[in-house]
């Protein structure tokens, strides 16, 4: 089954807020992780090894790095 | 005494140890006589010979929001928030922050972190290796920490002198400050060891009491039937600033930071020399880089950990150089060993003798040991004279590292 960009971005908030604190309302499609939500590259690590666990895809390190947005990762998720 | 030199006063204090989450919970505990030490509830503790411990009295992940938490190894957790406690305390001093240092040590460092990482090593592999597992283990990721907290860019330093580490990054915070480098130093130690490797490793030296059946009565400093020391956790943080800084911006001067001594014994890796000879070199540095005499010196806190080799080579030392007049106590009768954190939390409480002039009892002494003719403040704390007095704080360390830090009455 499918996930909605609605399900993946319920998750991805969930995972940032566990470990950035940054609410899940502040993690919109059209955030950037770095400049807009202010997180490092090491917690990008982690999310994507969360989000790895949570949905089932990895994301390899040469695929990470292009990852820019809230919807980059959404989109990577779902393909 | 040197005139034209620097002086360094205290400002802030900072702590959360086995007695209490901050200083006035911990310095109210002592006072009081309460013990720090519990039984262990882990399930590793039947793998040990040591059932017991003073783990820290408010856990740190309670205090600190998960995120923050989840980063940080609990030395640096217990540091960063006994530092945040130091830095309010003193008023949130404004200071360029060229002007800023730190100096925070540990003991071991993150050895939670390194223990607890491997296992996730051999189990899952590297790439479920948090990404922060380096900056946890580092010994020095605290005085990180700190130094990003209040953007410190003078320096920040850790130093590593076992069981010393507390009151060495004291000393060493007063020389920057001494030196010009800084106007204002977060400085101290913080410890975070209560793992079985420890515990087993320590035992393994006959180090530790295994006095299971009274934790409470085991850490016993300078009593005849004292078996070892008690493992404590924690952190104990001062703000120390220039006296011309500290009287501009009118904060509140609790004691001046006077002078350090430091020695080594090159004797043995782990054991006391048995003379004293390291000790007293190190207290007559401390007296003599304080521009103080002997008689100034009304109270000690002692390094005491309640070791057989160690109490009474102390109080011979501190007999012969400084004399049997001080009121010398021994917190860790009540807080356990807290290793690199120990010279924090004990100066902290040196500081409060002085301003508050009170010296805590020292628990669990019924029968004092033979040797011990200096006098040991027991059953009740003692009032220290007006005046104007000084009081050294004794950290020891394996490897043959003494230091003394000598405070005055501000």
């Amino acid at each position: 089954m499918a996930l909605t960009e609605q399900d993946v971005l319920a998750g991805l908030g969930k995972i940032v807020n566990e470990i950035t604190g940054i609410p899940a309302s502040e993690v919109t499609p059209e955030k950037s992780f770095v400049d807009d939500l202010d997180i490092d590259s090491l917690s990008m690590v982690e999310i994507a090894v969360a989000a790895q666990d949570e949905f089932g895809v990895e994301i390899p390190d040469d695929q990470l790095k292009h990852l820019k947005t809230v919807k980059d990762v959404i989109g990577f998720i779902q393909n | 005494m040197s005139t034209n030199r620097v002086r360094v006063v205290v400002t802030g204090l900072g702590a959360t140890t086995p007695l209490g989450g901050d200083v006035a919970s911990s310095w109210s505990a002592l006072l009081a006589g309460r013990s720090g030490v519990r039984n262990l509830t882990a399930d590793w503790v039947d793998l040990v010979p040591v059932r017991f411990a003073a783990e820290a009295a408010v856990d740190p992940s309670e205090v600190l929001p998960r995120p923050e938490a989840r980063r940080l190894d609990r030395a640096e957790q217990f540091a960063l928030i006994a530092a945040r406690q130091a830095w309010i305390d003193a008023g949130t001093p404004k200071v360029d922050s060229e002007r800023l240092g730190v100096v925070v040590g540990s003991g071991i460092g993150g050895i939670t972190t390194v223990l607890s990482a491997y296992d996730t090593f051999k189990e899952k592999g590297w790439s479920r290796l948090s990404p922060f597992t380096v900056p946890m283990l580092m010994p020095n990721g605290a005085a990180g920490w700190i130094g990003l907290e209040f953007g410190a860019t003078a320096g920040v330093h850790a130093t590593v002198s076992a069981c010393a580490t507390g009151a060495e990054s004291i000393g060493y915070g007063i020389e920057m400050i001494r030196s010009g480098r800084a106007d204002v130093v977060v400085a101290g130690g913080t410890e975070a060891a209560i793992h079985p490797l420890n515990v087993g490793s320590f035992a393994a030296m006959r180090a530790m009491s295994t006095r299971n059946d009274e934790p409470q009565r085991a850490s016993r400093p300078f009593d005849k039937n004292r078996d070892g020391f008690v493992l404590g956790e924690g952190s104990g943080i001062v703000v120390l600033e220039s006296e011309e800084h500290a009287k501009a911006r009118g904060a509140r001067i609790y004691a001046v930071a006077a002078g350090v001594g430091y020695s080594a014994d090159a004797h043995h890796i782990a054991q006391p020399e048995p003379t004293g000879a390291g000790i007293m070199l190190a207290m007559r540095r401390a007296l003599a880089n304080s521009g103080l005499a002997p008689e100034d010196v009304h109270h000690i806190n002692a390094h005491a950990t309640s070791t057989p080799a160690g109490d009474v080579v102390e109080a011979s030392a501190v007999q012969q150089v400084i004399g049997t007049h001080p009121l010398i106590t021994a917190t860790k009768s009540m807080t356990g060993h807290l290793l690199g954190g120990a010279g924090g939390i004990e100066s902290v409480f040196t500081i409060l003798s002085l301003g508050e002039r009170i010296v805590p009892a020292t628990v669990n002494i019924d029968d004092l040991d033979d040797g011990v003719e200096v006098d040991i403040v027991r059953d009740e704390p003692r009032k220290l004279p007006q005046g104007q007095i000084a009081a050294i704080n004794n950290s020891f360390g394996f490897g043959g590292h003494n230091v003394a830090v000598a405070f005055t009455t501000a």
